[in-house]
């Protein structure tokens, strides 16, 4: 088993294409790590030039903002799903 | 594109890097996520967009149709805006403020809430690109909003919102036959929904995909304040925030009818207001930090209802730039804030307005905006939709058989009656 990433449209394109791809079990940090390893130019969109995560992207963990749990230190186990999701407006 | 496709369009701009896109229906940023806006020729608007030319034309919110995203003629919502802007004398007088002005979005055109604005850009700008269906995620008003103006232009609609909402939102998108579609959960993630199918389905969500055109339309309210004020900016506005869009957007209608000579160029405050139950934006700006942390709402407020605001960081940096406040006010303060402009001008607002005056409440009071100062109060929304968060509390009908005498007997009663529960907010105030 692996944790599953859904990707949002923008991102696409630099992960070959699909919405999902699958990495092993860690923390949030080493998952991104992981990501940005495998695909080029995925750190940048992610991380300002510090390496922390933009303020205008959340990330998710089971549908949970990763900010209510343990932010970067938030472990994800197998079968656990993480989500990219760009901030929108609306009321 | 030609300037036919475009009107006084430029691009679509990143907020944050500053690179271009094209005017189609996107809105983040490819490179950092960042979001998008429009950004105009203003050169070019300089020369057509004259006070004598707004002056002759319609007074709808498409007086002012350069500085409104969209290439040719609006072909939706062409008579919205142009709301009234009330001198709130008795108001100001309870409040302890020299001048205070209301800005009366429960009466905006054709669905009581100021999203009939950004709305009618949004939808227009839609038919322009060729989309055939719209949608949007709300907390009801913009919901109702996208429902009665798609059903108007011929367009199919899909809204998506909480569960939960008052029975007056989900009844007044129902109504003009748009698909409703209740999430079992909060706004947030009923916007994370809308996110993912947006990706999938080539639908105009209008705060998804064409957010960059739909924020613009907030703009008009603030043009319409600078020009019913005698064309200037007023020193104090007090705006109520959910994503925190729209206090953006006054602000930048400040900036532009300055930069094209308008408007004198003077100073100006906006302070946001938020629902104690959720204060992700005022919180932050209390604490003087220039981000937010996420919250679960849990307020009345429901259509300010949102705990991961979108425009939060950019609110909270337009607040520190102009020097403006933020705060928050409880249910019951909420409930008080609706009773005062009521009593008061004889206005009905929603919730979203009684949290908008509770807070101007302990603005003025704490001396934030100074009692010799002039304020505006940007009500957004109409009290008929949110019966649910004031019935019980503003009194009720006493009931007589038709006859005179029970009726004289009641009247003998009324002195003792009356006062300190339905009159409770305003004692003190």
């Amino acid at each position: 088993m692996s944790v599953r990433i859904e990707l949002p449209p923008p991102l696409r394109r630099l992960c070959g294409g699909d919405a999902e791809v699958a990495v092993r079990p860690g923390t949030v940090e080493q998952v991104l790590h992981e990501l940005h390893t495998r695909y080029h130019g995925l750190r940048e969109r992610l991380c300002d030039d510090r390496g922390a995560l933009r303020g205008s992207v959340l990330v998710l963990v089971n549908d949970e903002d990763i900010r209510f749990l343990e932010r970067q230190r938030t472990p994800l186990r197998s079968g656990d799903r993480l989500s990219f999701v760009p901030a929108y407006a609306g009321g | 594109m030609s300037q036919t496709q475009q009107g006084f369009m430029k691009s679509l701009k990143c907020r944050e890097c500053g690179r271009d896109y094209p005017l189609g229906a996107t809105h983040v940023c490819e490179f950092d996520f960042g979001p998008l806006e429009v950004s105009y020729d203003y050169e070019r608007i300089k020369k057509s967009l004259t006070r004598a030319a707004i002056e002759a034309r319609p007074r709808t919110m498409w007086r002012y149709r350069e500085l409104l995203p969209v290439a040719g003629e609006p072909t939706v919502g062409s008579q919205v805006g142009y709301t009234p802007l009330v001198k709130a004398d008795r108001l100001a007088r309870r409040l302890g403020i020299r001048e205070l002005w209301v800005k009366n979005d429960a009466v905006n055109y054709p669905t009581l809430s100021f999203k009939d604005r950004v709305v009618s850009v949004a939808l227009s700008r839609s038919v322009e690109l060729g989309f055939k269906t719209v949608a949007c995620a709300s907390t009801g008003n913009l919901a109702n909003s996208v429902a009665a103006n798609a059903a108007a232009a011929g367009l199919d609609a899909y809204v998506f919102i909480p569960h939960d909402l008052e029975q007056g939102k989900v009844v007044n998108s129902l109504v003009y036959g748009a698909q409703v579609v209740g999430i079992r959960g909060h706004y947030d993630e009923v916007n994370r929904l809308c996110a993912e199918i947006a990706g999938k389905y080539p639908w105009a969500f209008v705060n998804v995909n064409m957010r960059p055109y739909y924020a613009e339309g907030s703009k008009s309210m603030g043009f319409e304040i600078q020009e019913q004020l005698g064309w200037r900016i007023p020193e104090h506005t007090v705006v109520c925030m959910a994503s925190g869009s729209l206090l953006t957007k006054i602000h930048k209608s400040y900036q532009e009818f300055s930069k094209l000579g308008l408007v004198p160029e003077t100073g100006w405050k906006i302070h946001g207001a938020q629902a104690t139950g959720c204060n992700p934006i005022t919180s932050a700006q209390k604490a003087g930090m220039d981000f937010f942390k996420p919250q679960k709402p849990n307020t009345i407020a429901k259509s300010l209802a949102i705990g991961t605001p979108a425009d939060g960081f950019y609110a909270l940096r337009v607040m520190k730039e102009t020097g403006g406040q933020g705060d928050d006010v409880t249910d019951d303060e909420i409930r008080e804030g609706i009773r005062l402009l009521a009593e008061c001008e004889g206005i009905f607002a929603e919730t979203a307005g009684g949290v908008t005056v509770g807070v101007a409440k302990k603005l003025i009071a704490s001396g934030k905006i100074p009692a010799d100062s002039s304020a505006v109060l940007c009500i957004t929304g109409n009290g008929l939709k949110t019966l649910d968060a004031v019935v019980g509390h503003v009194g009720e009908t006493r009931e007589i058989r038709p006859s005179l005498r029970e009726f004289e007997s009641l009247l003998a009663e009324e002195r003792p009656a009356r006062p300190e529960t339905s009159r409770a907010g305003l004692a003190h105030a």
